[in-house]
């Protein structure tokens, strides 16, 4: 709570001082202990800022640090901090017997074709359900709302059953398939946004004789591709790190995610104590996400502010 | 001209159709078709593979007085200790950061970045940060002439220390919904109540913390939804289930009896009671929220 009462210090002071009191001290002075107190604050907070920032970043240093150590280094006492000679080999040897690239393969696969074809169904979803007259709406809005309610856990155990009777076990369809049909989250996303688009240039389209097709194609996705857009990069995040399913299906090295290729990696090879190799893998694991969210981390940021004010 | 007008809606109602077609042929297939597969699987005694002999109400009666199970049950809630924690600090950096000061996008990305990556990858690097001898939370301690336990595997240490790490990761999170509803706060009020002479804790509880109330609902709700589906950290971080099962939690233990045991229909039972407590706990919190939110009208 010490982050609150730094901060309360100075209005109090802005109050005596400027209005209520301002016999106490000579009036001229008012103004000047206010920016300085302000600026007393505000060299507090960024100092705890700061040391917060150390801790989030420190783990992920080490593990960098850890990934170019020799493993001499790794379990030296007292620690060494940073390698003397940087182990850029590790990120060398890592490719050579593991599945980190067919890791890779598999998590872009399923990334990349659940959004794609994920984000198409969800807009035309989310078009019919915000301004098309759909018959059963309260039905269909209900049920998908129940859809939300029941979690994956409760799911996996009949959803691993059929499709391991259709032979699906050990590819990536399970990990596929269910996604394409739409994220029903996603839907209620688009479709709050689709609210705020004025139902008047839907009929001008229609009076122009286009169809419901050429509507959502030609007119609204183009209007909600912002909307689309964040939720792309957050639905594609969020497969990419995806761990319990595919750890479900997906048993052959070379057919498994990324994900489950460094976990695996990290029970085969600590029993081997090379530490370095699993830090380095984890940490090229999660390099595409950090880098895009560096690149898109207005957007990023924006939409999950949005989201959640608006859930 | 009611005939065409209709004929329009008929066309129309097609189309509408066709186009939430996949949500809920999809809803259909991948959600209600087996969610009621795992009411009769619930019900019966299966391997996954053979005969699904009905036993009736026997997996529900024997996950009663399933040690494991209750043990694991027990743990996941533990874990949401690490809930209002978390809410506190990341209000408090909310706070903090609805300053004009130097840095704060770098900050604002810097506590962002453990959320957006992979929790497969944190867990590895956590679970090698909290060894007893060489990992990095116990170096630092020894900085400030701390002697740390082997986290994971003490009965003591292993919750808290994978607490600990869920409140790492997620603090940005939290961080950033609170600091949008503080920023949606009009300057003018905080002026206002200024002028009557409120000081900023006063400010804070009367002003901040009501305006923020309904982010804090949305946080508390998705957190408790997916604090009680913990599993990759459990399961990357402590293969086993930690020390004499501490660790374990509901989805890993669900996850273990199907698919290592082969104990499917008992597995759904305990699936089916695991759903059924966070529809519960879900609702209990939409009326409470409703309930308090009158009081304040």
């Amino acid at each position: 709570m010490s982050l609150t009462t730094a901060p309360s210090r100075d209005p109090q002071n802005r109050n005596t001082l400027g209005f209520t009191t301002p016999s106490r001290k000579a009036p001229g002075r008012g103004p000047m202990s206010r920016t300085t107190s302000t600026r007393i604050g505000d060299w507090l907070v960024f100092a705890l800022l700061s040391a917060g920032a150390i801790v989030m970043v420190a783990p992920l240093a080490w593990m960098v640090s850890t990934s170019l150590k020799t493993k001499t280094e790794v379990f030296a006492l007292p620690p060494v901090w940073i390698p003397e000679v940087p182990q850029w080999d590790t990120y060398v040897r890592m490719w050579q017997d593991s599945s980190i690239l067919t890791g890779f393969q598999n998590s872009f696969i399923v990334a990349a074709t659940v959004t794609v074809l994920g984000t198409i169904t969800c807009s035309m979803a989310a078009f019919a359900i915000a301004k098309m007259r759909l018959p059963f709406s309260n039905v269909i809005f209900i049920g998908l709302l129940t859809g939300i309610m029941i979690p994956y856990p409760t799911l996996m155990i009949p959803q691993f059953v059929m499709f391991s009777r259709i032979g699906w076990v050990d590819t990536l369809l399970p990990l596929i398939v269910p996604a394409i049909f739409g994220n029903i989250l996603v839907i209620f996303f688009l479709r709050q946004y689709l609210e705020n688009v004025p139902n008047s240039i839907i009929e001008a389209a229609k009076i122009d004789g286009a169809n419901y097709w050429q509507i959502f194609w030609r007119l609204i996705f183009p209007i909600i591709r912002p909307a689309v857009a964040a939720q792309f990069i957050l639905w594609f995040m969020a497969i990419w790190n995806d761990y319990l399913a595919p750890i479900l299906y997906l048993n052959t090295p070379g057919r498994q995610t990324l994900q489950v290729v460094i976990a695996n990696m990290n029970v085969q090879y600590a029993t081997q104590r090379d530490y370095p190799l699993i830090m380095g893998a984890s940490f090229i694991a999660l390099l595409p996400i950090l880098a895009i969210f560096l690149i898109f981390q207005r957007q990023i940021i924006e939409s999950v502010a949005l989201t959640g004010t608006k859930g | 001209m009611a005939g065409t007008a209709s004929r329009l809606h008929r066309a129309e109602h097609r189309w509408a159709l066709a186009f939430v077609a996949a949500p809920v042929i999809g809803y259909l297939l991948f959600t209600l078709y087996p969610v009621c597969f795992a009411i009769y699987a619930s019900l019966t005694n299966w391997n996954g593979l053979g005969v699904m002999r009905f036993v009736g109400l026997d997996n529900y009666v024997r996950l009663l007085s399933d040690a494991n199970f209750l043990e694991s049950v027990y743990n996941t809630f533990f874990y949401m200790i690490g809930i209002p924690i978390g809410l506190a600090v990341s209000l408090a950096l909310a706070v903090a950061m609805n300053r004009k000061i130097v840095g704060l996008t770098a900050f604002r990305t810097i506590y962002y970045v453990p959320v957006i990556s992979s929790l497969a990858a944190i867990a590895i690097l956590w679970q090698w940060a909290y060894n007893g001898d060489f990992g990095l939370v116990n170096q630092a301690l020894a900085l400030v002439g701390i002697d740390g336990p082997n986290w994971l595997a003490s009965t003591f240490w292993a919750k808290p220390a994978i607490i600990l790490m869920a409140i790492w990761k997620g603090l940005g999170y939290s961080m950033i919904l609170y600091l949008a509803a503080i920023q949606s706060v009009p300057r003018s009020l905080h002026e206002a109540a200024q002028l009557d002479g409120a000081n900023g804790w006063q400010r804070f509880r009367t002003i901040t913390l009501p305006l923020v109330r309904p982010v804090t609902f949305f946080l508390v709700v998705t957190n408790v939804i997916g604090g009680a589906q913990i599993f990759t950290e459990i399961n990357i971080m402590t293969p086993t289930g930690g020390p004499e099962y501490s660790t374990a939690s509901a989805v890993w233990h669900i996850w273990r009896q199907a698919f290592r045991y082969q104990q499917m229909g008992y597995a759904t039972a305990m699936a089916i009671v695991l759903g059924l407590l966070i529809l519960i706990i879900t609702l209990i919190q939409f009326s409470l929220n409703r309930r308090n939110s009158f009081v304040i009208d």
